[in-house]
């Protein structure tokens, strides 16, 4: 084995180390630790842990294996033992001075999670062979056949995802008893969380098997599809879009009152992102006020249709009366703060737009505008939106009201992406002064994009106040922004799919897991960077779309790049 | 004559006057309205000048290291402001154990040096390791690729030292020898503090100025901003003096994150974000790129924020203008990029060669 | 008849004068090179007249407007396209889109028409889609409209510049050292399509190109620059002869040498 290999593995084992060091010092390991994965054997913070190790020997192993596979196995031993090796380096030093008037995370409560609840010794000594046979195991990953691999990891992912979602699961099939009973022996004892040992097994050999045949099958089936003539193909397509809709529209019978209510607020991200999906992916305009033009639209619908009446205007309109109106209002400040700004080259306009978006808060927070808009206390009784005599009140039925609007948005980004002005938004995203010297104005074509991302997001924000049937200003902060450029980065800038994904993962899951609310922006950022430096198209990518000879011959899907390693 | 002017003539052009021109009306007459009212002493205006002045100052280091970033590689390091926010916090800790140990109060002078190069090493540690992870990698990415990249890094910094630290303020200990006041004349009071930072900061700028005019190091940096591939020709190492121009930004930004700290005696993780946007403003003010427009965008933005809303809002019967501040400041930036899109100083930035 | 004519066109960089009172006359459906040694002001006046930069002083006419003040989109909808020295395709569009963002100042669709997807927008876009694939046929990429621009051979990607230039249907075909970096045999290919452009499209078309041998081969008109400078104009064979010309080449290339 060559020297370098083995300088390889201890460099990434350093890395994984200090990445390890820094999950359990910013608090996550601890905080996430109250949430068992597997009931009684691995909680969510030690899971962090161990996939750290999993990934660092995993890469280390594809790094260095070459065609010596037992060379890969020992390397990533090696990276695993190194990162739980700087594990124990924190922990001694931890239990020989006290950190923690520094490193407030610095715990005993650490310190007892990563000692398994066993003296320092012998804690030091788990941990290091735990290294050590995660390493192994990563090695080993590495080594099996791609499919073979490939249903390991989708077993081990869904342990871990049904572990986390097992306490919705439970209220999801309280209704239907007989399932519940039927899959109880799934999920620890009462008061536990995470799966069963038993649970955990079934869960990984089925999903396991299931992905290992649909590796064989699916590619099977997709060939037929593909053999298909196009309007074969495009029965197929159209078949499986009619199905997730129907899908979607029975969602919230199923799902209850607290999933629905999820859903909504994925619904409503998803309905912004959609816009700034234009504006960004698209277009390629940074725009980090985003919220702005989401705020205005709440504030609109509150100022227009509040029954509360400690602001100075008494419009009291209803709802559908003044969506238009919040809409308007949206798109106008988008149009005027575009005008001075998209003159601008490109990234100038991050910095002007994230500026815009403090003056709103600001302005909306301060005494100035106070007798308008409520200042600091925000409006309250905002109206609810009517359909004939129902009021729509209920999660269940706001999310029809969101689920028009996504709709809305996803069949004008679709209409508008493969058109002329579709066009000219990525010929300036590409190269500003070639697409102008295509003859389009670009202060106009810009205006164009942000106008309509400013009406989305506008959209968003004016059922986002008649849900709540509040408008604090509280809730239009820089991170609101930064939320939604990270979902559909996540997403793949320019996919609408993409949207849909980002939103799921970004949004959906941490509302799920409240522990994730302090880690969100970390993760964010942590996000961002790695998506950037290994997959900047996204885990859904923009297509292609393919017409020189769309009617004439068999079109040629493009095939979706391989997943990425994991 | 009269075709050739509307031939030349530009809808959005005309716009940018109809969203500039009431802005510039509202100062005025917001100004002497406050002016004519007379409720503020000369003394206090005096008092808004300095402290315009020492904040300024601080824009205007933090300032620098944008304008050197984007000179040399035409991109906004967006974790600029948690460079400066890591020297705080590192400031931070070196303080509060010297003040504990009494040595602040023995040897002042020596403990605030021992602070400020804790403070300016831990600045360059992070930024070094920005460029070297997340930047270096994306050298010949599309450009919204490391701007993304550098936000999804100031928020990663931000949270990880909210994480390790904790979320809420941290006081730091009073030097003693910065306390107090000192009088100027019949009733002007300047505070110690104020003098310190505005002294400081135009020795820092005045060093860094010499340093790219003078040195063989700035001489690269400018060959490298001019053009990397020729520099690179030239037998100019061009990642070494892009690494040198981080470390550079990086020191000021330390020492900037210092000084703010001694003026306003706290940190917090969240501390760099408004400093961060402000002396970006102040950069675009001056003209980005361009080093000295850097320090008077810094200085003047500083002055515009800490006058501003008392004389241009107060006339106007505004309640509370100072909440107002940070709109006054960045609705300057707008103004700015209508009316002198390049800055003060700034040339026309020669536009991507077609 | 001249369609383009510069007058004392001045254009500055700080203290550096690019171009230096040029005057220039193209006539209509003539062949016209501009050549010259390196920084000598070429790109920069191809430049001045496509918007991309605004001279300091002087006047620059095409088709009896005023241009010079013009911005790229509005010269460009008056009838000039061209090429760059160092291809700027839309990279991730494909060879198709690239053609059909070229055609963008000759449609009217907007974005209502988008989104209901009117007539107007039908009709436009499969007229569009369809003149696309015959420009891919006229240079010769046809089969290739769905590849990615970025994915194209260099020569395709020349090429298809060369088409998107033509998709706004100018009068003025401006290009911009069209055999950079081709072999002997693709050189030939590009000076017969140049030529062909002209005899079949009817086009006005000005070249900056290095390679002597495309220059005299298909130019009627030839301008020399040097220094910002006009130093001489003719046809090829006065070119070739001109004292002041072999100066300003062999004096740079003895430079070079030394």
């Amino acid at each position: 084995m060559a020297k370098s290999n083995w300088l390889g593995a201890i460099r990434l084992g350093l890395i994984g180390g200090v990445i390890a060091v820094l999950v359990a010092l910013v608090g996550m390991v601890e905080v996430f630790g109250e949430r068992d994965i597997v009931a009684g054997v691995i909680s969510m913070g030690q899971t962090l842990l161990v996939l750290t190790v999993l990934l660092v020997g995993y890469i280390t192993a594809s790094r260095t294996a070459g065609s010596q596979r037992l060379v890969g196995v020992a390397s990533g031993a090696l990276a695993g033992l190194l990162t739980s090796a700087m594990l124990v380096v924190l922990l001694l030093i931890g239990k020989a001075v006290n950190l923690r008037p520094v490193l407030i995370n610095a715990s005993p409560v650490l310190y007892k999670i990563l000692t398994f609840g066993q003296d320092t010794g012998t804690g030091v000594l788990i941990l290091l062979a735990l290294g050590l046979v995660i390493g192994v195991v990563a090695g080993i990953i590495h080594w099996l056949p791609p499919r073979v691999r490939g249903a390991v990891i989708a077993g081990l992912l869904l342990v871990g995802l049904i572990g986390l979602l097992q306490d919705l699961l439970r209220v999801t099939l309280a209704p239907f008893p007989e399932v519940s009973k039927a899959v109880a022996w799934m999920f620890g004892s009462k008061g536990q969380k995470g799966l069963s040992v038993a649970g955990a097994i079934v869960v990984f050999t089925v999903v396991a098997a299931v992905s290992y045949l649909w590796a064989a099958q699916g590619n099977n089936l997709q060939r037929r599809v593909r053999a298909l003539p196009p309007s074969g193909q495009r029965a197929v397509r159209w078949g499986s879009l009619a199905l997730a809709f129907a899908m979607l529209l029975v969602w919230p019978q199923v799902a209850g009152p607290y999933l629905s209510d999820v859903s909504n607020q994925v619904g409503l991200f998803i309905l912004a992102g959609l816009g700034l999906n234009i504006v960004v992916g698209f277009a390629g305009l940074l725009d980090l006020g985003y919220v702005a033009f989401f705020a205005i639209g709440a504030y609109v619908m509150g100022v227009m249709t509040t029954t509360g009446g400690e602001i100075a205007t008494n419009f009291q309109w209803t709802f559908w009366e003044a969506l238009p109106v919040a809409v308007g209002a949206s798109v106008l400040m988008g149009v005027i703060l575009g005008i001075p700004v998209l003159k601008m080259r490109g990234d100038y306009l991050a910095i002007v737009t994230l500026g815009f978006g403090e003056i709103i808060r600001i302005l909306a927070i301060s005494d100035f505008l106070k007798p308008y808009e409520g200042g600091s206390l925000g409006i309250v009784l905002v109206g609810k939106p009517t359909l004939g005599s129902l009021v729509m009140e209920t999660p269940q039925s706001l999310y029809y009201l969101i689920f028009a609007g996504c709709l809305l948005a996803v069949f004008i980004s679709w209409r508008l992406r493969d058109s002329r002005v579709g066009r000219a938004w990525k010929a300036m995203r590409e190269d500003e002064d070639v697409a102008q010297a295509m003859g389009m104005n670009l202060v106009t074509t810009k205006l164009l994009a942000f106008a309509t991302g400013a009406a989305f997001s506008g959209l968003a924000g004016a059922i986002f106040a008649a849900k709540l049937s509040t408008v604090y200003p509280h809730s239009f902060t820089l991170l609101y922004s930064i939320n939604v450029l990270s979902l559909i980065i996540v997403g793949g800038m320019g996919s609408l799919p993409g949207v849909f994904v980002g939103a799921l993962v970004l949004v959906g899951l941490p509302e799920l897991l409240r522990e994730f609310s302090e880690y969100r922006l970390l993760m964010y950022g942590a996000l961002l960077i790695v998506m950037m430096l290994t997959r900047p198209e996204g885990f859904w990518p923009e297509a292609t779309h393919r017409r020189e000879f769309h009617e004439e011959e068999a079109v040629v899907e493009p095939v979706p790049s391989s997943a990425p390693a994991p | 004559m009269l075709r050739r002017a509307l031939e030349r003539f530009n809808v959005s052009d005309l716009s940018l006057y109809v969203v500039g021109a009431p802005i510039i009306a509202l100062i005025v007459v917001g100004s002497f309205a406050t002016l004519r009212a007379g409720h503020y002493t000369t003394r206090q205006w005096f008092d808004f000048i300095i402290f315009g002045l020492a904040q300024g100052s601080i824009y205007a280091l933090i300032a620098l290291g944008y304008t050197l970033v984007y000179g040399i590689l035409r991109m906004i390091n967006f974790a600029h402001s948690e460079v400066f926010m890591s020297g705080a916090y590192a400031g931070f800790f070196v303080a509060s154990a010297l003040s504990r140990s009494k040595f602040l109060d023995s040897n002042p002078v020596v403990g605030l040096l021992v602070i400020f190069a804790v403070a300016i090493l831990t600045s360059v540690g992070v930024a070094v390791l920005l460029e070297r992870i997340a930047y270096r990698p994306l050298r010949r990415a599309p450009r919204l690729v490391p701007l993304i990249t550098a936000i999804g890094a100031s928020f990663f910094l931000q949270y990880t030292v909210r994480g390790l630290f904790g979320s809420q303020f941290k006081t730091y200990p009073t030097v003693a020898i910065l306390g107090g006041t000192w009088t100027l004349g019949a009733n002007f009071v300047i505070q110690r503090i104020q003098v310190l930072v505005i002294v400081a900061a135009a020795l820092l700028m005045f060093g860094l100025y010499s340093f790219v005019q003078r040195t063989k190091t700035g001489k690269a940096m400018r060959a490298v901003s001019e053009d990397k591939d020729v520099a690179a020709l030239m037998g100019i190492d061009v990642d070494a003096i892009i690494v040198r121009t981080f470390v550079l930004g990086a020191a000021l930004a330390g020492a900037a994150g210092v000084l703010y700290s001694l003026m306003f005696r706290q940190a917090q993780f969240f501390m760099g974000f408004i400093p961060g946007i402000k002396a970006f403003t102040a950069a675009v003010l001056g003209g980005i790129g361009n080093v000295p427009g850097a320090m008077l965008g810094g200085v003047f933005l500083g002055l515009f924020e800490s006058v501003g809303p008392t004389l241009f809002l107060d006339g106007l019967k505004v309640p509370a203008p100072y909440q107002l501040k940070d709109v006054i400041a960045f609705t300057m930036l707008v103004l700015v990029l209508v009316f002198r899109p390049t800055g003060i100083l700034g040339e026309r930035l020669a536009r991507a060669k077609a | 008849m001249a369609i383009l004519t510069a007058r004392k066109v001045t254009k500055r960089f700080g203290g550096l004068t690019a171009v230096d009172t040029l005057d220039l006359e193209i006539a209509e459906k003539s062949i016209h090179s501009v050549i010259g040694p390196n920084g000598a002001g070429k790109t920069t006046f191809f430049n001045c007249v496509t918007g991309f930069y605004s001279p300091e002083e002087g006047e620059i006419l095409f088709d009896g407007h005023r241009v010079e003040r013009f911005s790229a989109d509005q010269i460009t909808r008056l009838g000039v396209a061209r090429t760059y020295q160092n291809i700027r395709l839309f990279a991730n569009l494909t060879a198709l889109e690239n053609i059909l963002v070229g055609q963008h100042s000759r449609l009217k669709s907007g974005m209502i028409d988008a989104i209901f997807n009117t007539p107007r927008n039908r009709r436009e876009e499969k007229e569009a889609v369809e003149e696309a694939r015959r420009l891919l046929n006229f240079v010769g990429l046809t089969g290739k409209g769905d590849h990615l621009a970025k994915n194209l051979a260099y020569g395709d990607q020349r090429r298809l510049e060369v088409a998107r230039a033509l998709a706004s249907r100018p009068k003025l075909l401006m290009l911009d050292e069209p055999t950079a970096g081709m072999n002997p045999r693709e050189t030939g290919e590009m000076t017969a399509f140049i030529r062909r452009l002209r005899d079949e499209l009817g086009l006005t078309i000005m070249l900056i190109e290095h390679h002597m041998g495309v220059v005299m081969d298909i130019s009627e008109v030839i301008t020399v620059l040097d220094y910002g400078e006009k130093i001489a104009e003719g046809n090829p064979a006065e070119i070739q002869t001109n004292p002041r010309v072999i100066e300003a080449y062999l004096g740079r290339e003895t430079e070079a040498v030394a």
